[in-house]
């Protein structure tokens, strides 16, 4: 029973969903609660998981993948071009330090200089999943703590390729045994020969930048035209497995193959699709990860050396922290930023499972001490959300300068346009094109790819995507904008757009395409007060001019078609008021009936006689000197 | 030869009696352009520039309209509003209308007794027209008296058909530049030249 597949999903996600809420509610965000979750399932208290929690890590650690790849989305190669200087300056000169710091600790403690810098190496690394997810939570991304930490963690994950390669140096005695597993190790091309190598490396990363660039938009046309989400999905994550897969076939990180192709598909018309539908796969990855990492804390190997472990968890820490905080401040990171950002990286990594489980077959160190350090490295990561909340509700309070999510870079891409269109057919198209005439900046959204593709050609603001949805919808600057005019042909669609924007943006002005009367008395009930009747007034402008083939004058035409408009909108409204109605049947009886005495008594009431202003009878007759009462 | 351009408003002209007989005099008059404008401009959305470019092509600018409320219908007032542009029509250098004439063309109700300081009315037709007047001159142009058709309620079909004989009169002498050889400054009306003009043109 245990055993099983369903029961193990069960455990996982009951745990999740337990713990998850619990720990946001106590304000320690979600990162935490699923540690716990993971320590309450683990071997340590339920045992519901045992010895797999390291396989589960491997698979979890796909989470990790997927979010470098989300990360990747969301930066331009400009903006990823003017981090450059944080990357390298910031992320180098971290990673070097604490490396040198550590290392110069272990060798104060008698340990071997060759292993003392692998000890360094690894605990210099940060955890990529916990800072990112935890900043992301706190809405700290787009602060300058936010992006300096980024810069740092890229760095970071970039310096891992350097490090396996560097590791087989360090090992004292040539017992390497066959690497396996985890990040760039079991490669195909350690098989190849030397000269090989770094061709077959660098033509895979110019692969995998050409195919994003120019295969998969092509690509994504045809899936979206099959009209079949799923397929799109699967499309998406087809995408980072298949990057994933070719990446570690040649030895580099996977993580940093697909952070590059989210990079390269930045710019795509694709984008807030993709990262929407890969979202809850990244959220659940990286949630199944930090189960894992909590189940994997070996309590046993604490209880027998509490102070040990618990005093390297505490040093090292400590020592990253200075390092970070001495590096925020020559980067001059104002000081509650700077506690931030030192607070949010001073645990070790994810990366270090595998450096660790890879130094102790290459070698270099010791299995007892591998298993202390693991230890440490999970405690530590445990630890991170916790020190987080610390420096949230005692350090930062005090400081009293909380710089805000301050002013977003221009070119960070959230659309904040006043005017939002959703569905950009041949309805859509023409209330946009007269904004854009008239200056009204517009975000478009259409599910119709050739048709996004077009326009996008011809230099405007358009996005592939579903407007019903929520994330979508925030993406496209929902929350900023002041109207959505709803142009979509799908009258369900619409209905379930108005439920999903009235819930999430309330403040938003809602303009509705309606097909006919029936559809409109819809949309009346759904509370919308801008409805547009879309044949409404083509077919009045058509009666006008049959009107003036007949030989009517033109302005009499327009007025009695201005006038039947007039005499409609009212009796719209009081006939949906009709359908209300309990009875429904019986209402919507009585509208046709209505429906057709509005018909009868606009043919019997001489519309066009009702201009009593010009040339009165009542006027002439009195003239005339008739009485014409 | 002169050009006249007839600009010819009139909202529902299926309920006007006079109007719809005088442009059947006034349509095929060689030199003579009619322009219906709530036939062009049924929502009131002026073409400027064809506007223009029609009192640029002509002489004499005629407005022919019901006399609503002492006044003309609303879309002569959009028309001048939109129309006569500073620096075009006047103004410093607003030159485009320079010598040009202009006049009105009007049916009313009233008889023209009611027009007088002791009638009904209180004031002349003139005067109510001073905005038109006082406009020609603004764009240096002359303001010429109106043609006027009194009594519109109890007018019978057989005036309607002798208004628009004179009328036709008066647009032929137009073209033709008769009228300018009459004393026409000292008239009231128009209407008064009609015998004199009737027997210069036979």
């Amino acid at each position: 029973m245990k055993e099983t597949f369903f029961f193990q999903a069960m455990v996982y996600l009951a745990a999740a969903v337990i713990m998850v809420p619990i720990a946001k509610k106590l304000g320690l965000g979600s990162v935490l609660g699923y540690l716990l979750a993971g320590i309450i399932i683990g071997p340590a208290c339920l045992e519901f998981i045992g010895s797999e929690g390291t396989d589960i890590m491997h698979f979890a650690e796909f989470g990790v993948v997927i979010m470098l790849f989300v990360i990747g989305l969301e930066l331009e190669p400009s903006r990823l071009w003017r981090l450059r200087k944080s990357i390298l300056g910031m992320g180098g000169m971290q990673v070097g330090l604490t490396s040198v710091l550590i290392a110069g600790l272990a060798m104060l403690f008698g340990i071997d200089w060759k292993q003392s810098l692998a000890l360094g190496m690894i605990t210099s690394l940060s955890s990529t999943a916990i800072v990112l997810q935890s900043l992301n939570e706190k809405n700290l991304m787009k602060t300058a703590a936010g992006q300096s930490s980024f810069a740092v963690l890229l760095f970071q994950d970039i310096a891992v390729i350097p490090m396996l390669a560097l590791f087989p140096l360090l090992a004292s005695e040539t017992n390497v045994a066959t690497a396996e597993g985890g990040h760039g190790s079991a490669s195909l091309v350690s098989s190849l020969p030397s000269w090989l190598q770094p061709i077959v490396v660098l033509s895979s990363v110019a692969a995998v930048v050409v195919a994003g660039r120019y295969a998969t938009p092509p690509l994504f046309r045809v899936i979206a035209r099959t009209g079949m989400r799923e397929m799109f999905t699967a499309t998406a994550l087809l995408l980072v497995v298949g990057i994933a897969v070719l990446m570690t076939t040649v030895g580099l990180s996977p993580a940093l193959g697909t952070f590059l192709a989210g990079v390269v598909l930045a710019n795509s018309e694709y984008r807030h699709e993709l990262e929407s539908d890969i979202d809850p796969f990244k959220g659940l990855l990286l949630g199944l990860f930090f189960i894992a990492v909590g189940a994997s804390i070996d309590f046993p190997l604490i209880l027998a050396k509490p102070l040990l472990i618990i005093g390297l968890v505490v040093g090292i820490m400590i020592c990253k922290l200075l390092v970070l905080f001495r590096l925020g401040k020559s980067f001059s990171l104002s000081t509650d930023q700077n506690f931030i950002f030192s607070f949010g990286l001073c645990q070790i990594g994810e990366f270090a499972f595998v450096l660790f489980s890879f130094s102790s077959q290459q070698g270099i160190l010791s299995k007892e001490l591998t298993d202390t350090m693991t230890a440490v490295v999970a405690i530590s990561m445990a630890f991170t959300p916790l020190v987080m909340v610390l420096n949230e509700k005692l350090i930062l309070p005090r400081l009293g300068v909380k710089e805000a999510a301050e002013e977003r870079e221009s070119d960070i891409v959230e659309e904040d346009n006043p005017v939002i269109i959703a569905g950009y057919g041949h309805f859509g198209s023409t209330i946009g094109r007269f904004l854009q005439a008239n200056n009204v900046r517009t975000t478009v959204l259409d599910v119709n790819s050739d048709n996004v593709d077009r326009l996008r050609r011809m230099g405007f603001n358009v996005y592939y995507g579903d407007a019903s949805r929520h994330d979508l919808l925030e993406i496209a600057g929902a929350a900023k904008a002041k109207v959505i005019v709803i142009a979509i042909s799908d009258e369900e669609k619409r209905l379930e757009l108005i439920e999903t924007i009235k819930k999430h943006f309330p403040e938003l002005h809602i303009l509705v395409r309606s097909t006919n009367r029936y559809d409109a008395y819809d949309l009346m009930n759904a509370g919308i007060l801008h409805i547009y009747r879309e044949t409404l007034d083509t077919s009045l402008r058509l009666g006008v001019d049959v009107m003036k083939l007949l030989g009517h004058r033109a302005h009499e035409a327009n007025r009695a078609a201005k006038m039947f408009f007039t005499h409609d909108e009212r009796t719209l409204k009081r006939l949906s008021a009709i359908r209300n109605d309990e009875e429904y049947f019986y209402a919507v009886r009585q509208n046709q009936e209505e429906l057709e005495r509005v018909i009868q008594a606009d043919r019997t009431a001489h519309t066009l006689q009702i201009d009593e202003g010009w040339d009165e009878e009542s006027l002439i007759a009195e003239n005339k000197g008739i009485s014409y009462e | 030869m002169a050009k006249v351009l007839i600009q010819f408003a009139h909202p529902a002209l299926s309920k006007s009696n006079v109007h719809k007989v005088l442009i059947n005099y006034c349509r095929d008059i060689k030199n003579v352009t009619f322009n219906d404008l709530y036939e062009y401009y049924p929502d009131m959305y002026i073409d400027v520039e064809r506007e223009q470019r029609l009192l640029l092509q002509h002489d004499i600018i005629v407005f022919q309209h019901p006399f609503y409320w002492y006044s003309c219908p609303a879309l002569i007032k959009q028309w001048f509003d939109l129309v006569l542009e500073h620096n075009w029509a006047y103004g410093s250098h607003g030159n485009a209308l320079v010598g040009k004439k202009m006049f009105n063309v009007i049916s009313s109700g009233g008889a023209q007794d009611a027009y007088s300081e002791t009638g009904r009315n209180r004031y002349t037709v003139h005067q109510f027209l001073a905005p038109f007047d006082q406009t020609a001159i603004t764009c240096k142009m002359e303001y010429l008296p109106p043609f006027v058709i009194h009594g519109t309620y109890r007018i019978t079909p057989e005036d309607i058909k002798r208004y628009g004989e004179q009328y036709r009169t008066i647009l032929s002498a137009l073209a033709n530049d008769q009228l300018l050889a009459l004393d026409y400054k000292q008239v009231d009306y128009l209407n008064e030249l009609v015998p004199a003009l009737q027997t210069l043109q036979h």
